[in-house]
């Protein structure tokens, strides 16, 4: 089934939680949440594939979470509070999460938060060109470093 | 009578919350955050209010995935601080208002705002860290708190201009309150973060800036933005910024700015500040404060 068309699709780089989303995730993020008990963390990490028969999850999504795909889940529905709790239950700070999912290293992904974030030039839209004039500034984000994408 | 005061709007980043905790205010990468709440700190003990209205959204803590209520208002007694995955918060439980947390819900939902009523609720750092940032760090929190938990996180929220004229409902409630108070209402969340897929670590400080200024003078407008453009310009968490327009609502369409705060970064995310007064009436019993909605042929703007 094709997701319907919005606006905010054309946005790079993101996954709107939307309403679909939210429904086609909902056993992702129910997954997650449970993580918030010691208990089933434990039995997670005990066999994390026996543990995820218990949430309603397609083929896709056990995958995506047993490969720690991060922007896999979200694709599928998941929400990042909630796929926080899985990098949260692997011993990840955030910055580690969000390294990641830009496939940037940690230290990469640190040093362009404190040098002022990721530009907004060039990243506001698929299809769009930057406006001119605006277009100049240096292509950020995206280190080389940072290839080697993990999960 | 009771009437707002001030409106404050305040990023709540967990990280924030997290160097409190941990004792790093200190250092000077949060020197820095903390340094520009140092006036604010001083600016809410002088003005003392008898409550505060927390506008904020909850992260996976108190709501999951099983009830998504797109307003949801604190009518309990106390409001626990969640463990959101490490423990509690070491912060004081925030105590309620009630009485004036149902004077509220009875108001606003014959106003045909069908807000949710919760009388069981943990609240995340979505609310405590801005109230630390306002507050400091006390044992107990010095005027009670009623939280409004918006929801952001599964789009869509609630657009901008129901945010605002909710805050306008919310100040009709608040002045039809049978005793005195002086309350003051904050807005929390933001500002530009993206903090999920590959475009993550998005700051666009240009757009906070404008969006502050157009807060103060131009809150109608601003209110009027559609989503994809606080995704697009702002970061999909962006969005959270929704919630200040529920302050800026509730005070009048002129306000003096007394004070402003902006720093990149916090942890993932730019950190945006301000506070806002509503000009000072006369305070005689009789006469009544409120103004008109609309001020016939003086509008600023359109």
């Amino acid at each position: 089934m094709t997701r319907a068309q919005h606006d905010y699709d054309d946005i790079p780089g993101t996954f709107v939680f939307d309403a679909e989303r939210s429904r086609q995730g909902y056993g992702i993020n129910m997954f997650c949440m449970s993580l918030m008990k010691d208990a089933n963390r434990k039995a997670f990490k005990a066999n994390e594939a026996e543990y995820l028969k218990k949430f309603p999850l397609t083929a896709e999504q056990s995958a995506a979470i047993l490969k720690r795909d991060y922007n896999r889940m979200l694709e599928l529905g998941g929400n990042i509070y909630f796929t926080a709790k899985l990098g949260a239950t692997d011993g990840h700070s955030f910055q580690h999460l969000a390294a990641l999912m830009t496939g940037s290293t940690q230290d990469d992904y640190a040093k362009m938060m404190l040098a002022g974030g990721r530009s907004i030039e060039g990243n506001r839209s698929r299809t769009k060109k930057p406006s001119p004039g605006k277009a100049k500034s240096k292509p950020k984000g995206r280190s080389k470093k940072g290839s080697k994408r993990r999960g | 009578m009771a009437r707002i005061i001030a409106g404050i709007s305040a990023s709540h980043v967990p990280a924030i919350g997290a160097a409190i905790d941990n004792g790093k205010t200190e250092q000077p990468y949060w020197q820095r955050v903390f340094a520009g709440f140092e006036k604010s700190k001083a600016w809410m003990a002088k003005a003392k209010p008898d409550l505060v209205i927390g506008v904020y959204n909850d992260h996976a803590s108190a709501f999951s995935v099983e009830f998504i209520p797109t307003f949801a208002l604190g009518c309990a007694a106390e409001f626990p601080p969640a463990d959101e995955g490490w423990g509690p918060r070491p912060v004081p439980v925030v105590k309620g208002h009630p009485e004036m947390a149902s004077h509220i819900a009875q108001s606003v939902i014959l106003d045909e705002f069908d807000l949710t009523i919760v009388n069981k609720m943990e609240v995340d750092h979505g609310l405590t860290v801005p109230m630390n940032l306002m507050f400091g760090s006390p044992k107990e929190w010095p005027c009670p708190v009623i939280p409004l938990a918006v929801n952001v996180v599964m789009y869509p929220p609630p657009t901008g201009h129901r945010c605002f004229m909710l805050g306008r409902a919310i100040r009709k409630a608040v002045e039809s309150y049978r005793e005195d108070m002086r309350v003051v209402i904050m807005g929390t969340g933001g500002m530009s973060h993206q903090i999920s897929g590959p475009r993550a670590g998005l700051i666009n400080s240009k757009f906070d800036k404008a969006f502050l200024d157009n807060l103060t003078k131009n809150p109608k407008k601003l209110a009027r933005m559609p989503h994809v453009e606080y995704m697009r310009e702002a970061g999909a968490e962006g969005i959270e910024m929704v919630m200040w327009h529920v302050m800026r609502g509730a005070l009048d369409d002129k306000v003096n700015e007394v004070y402003r705060f902006y720093t990149v970064p916090a942890s993932n995310t730019a950190v945006g500040h301000i506070i806002l007064e509503n000009k000072r009436r006369a305070t005689g019993k009789s006469k009544s404060a409120r103004k008109p909605t609309h001020k016939a042929g003086r509008r600023a703007h359109k």
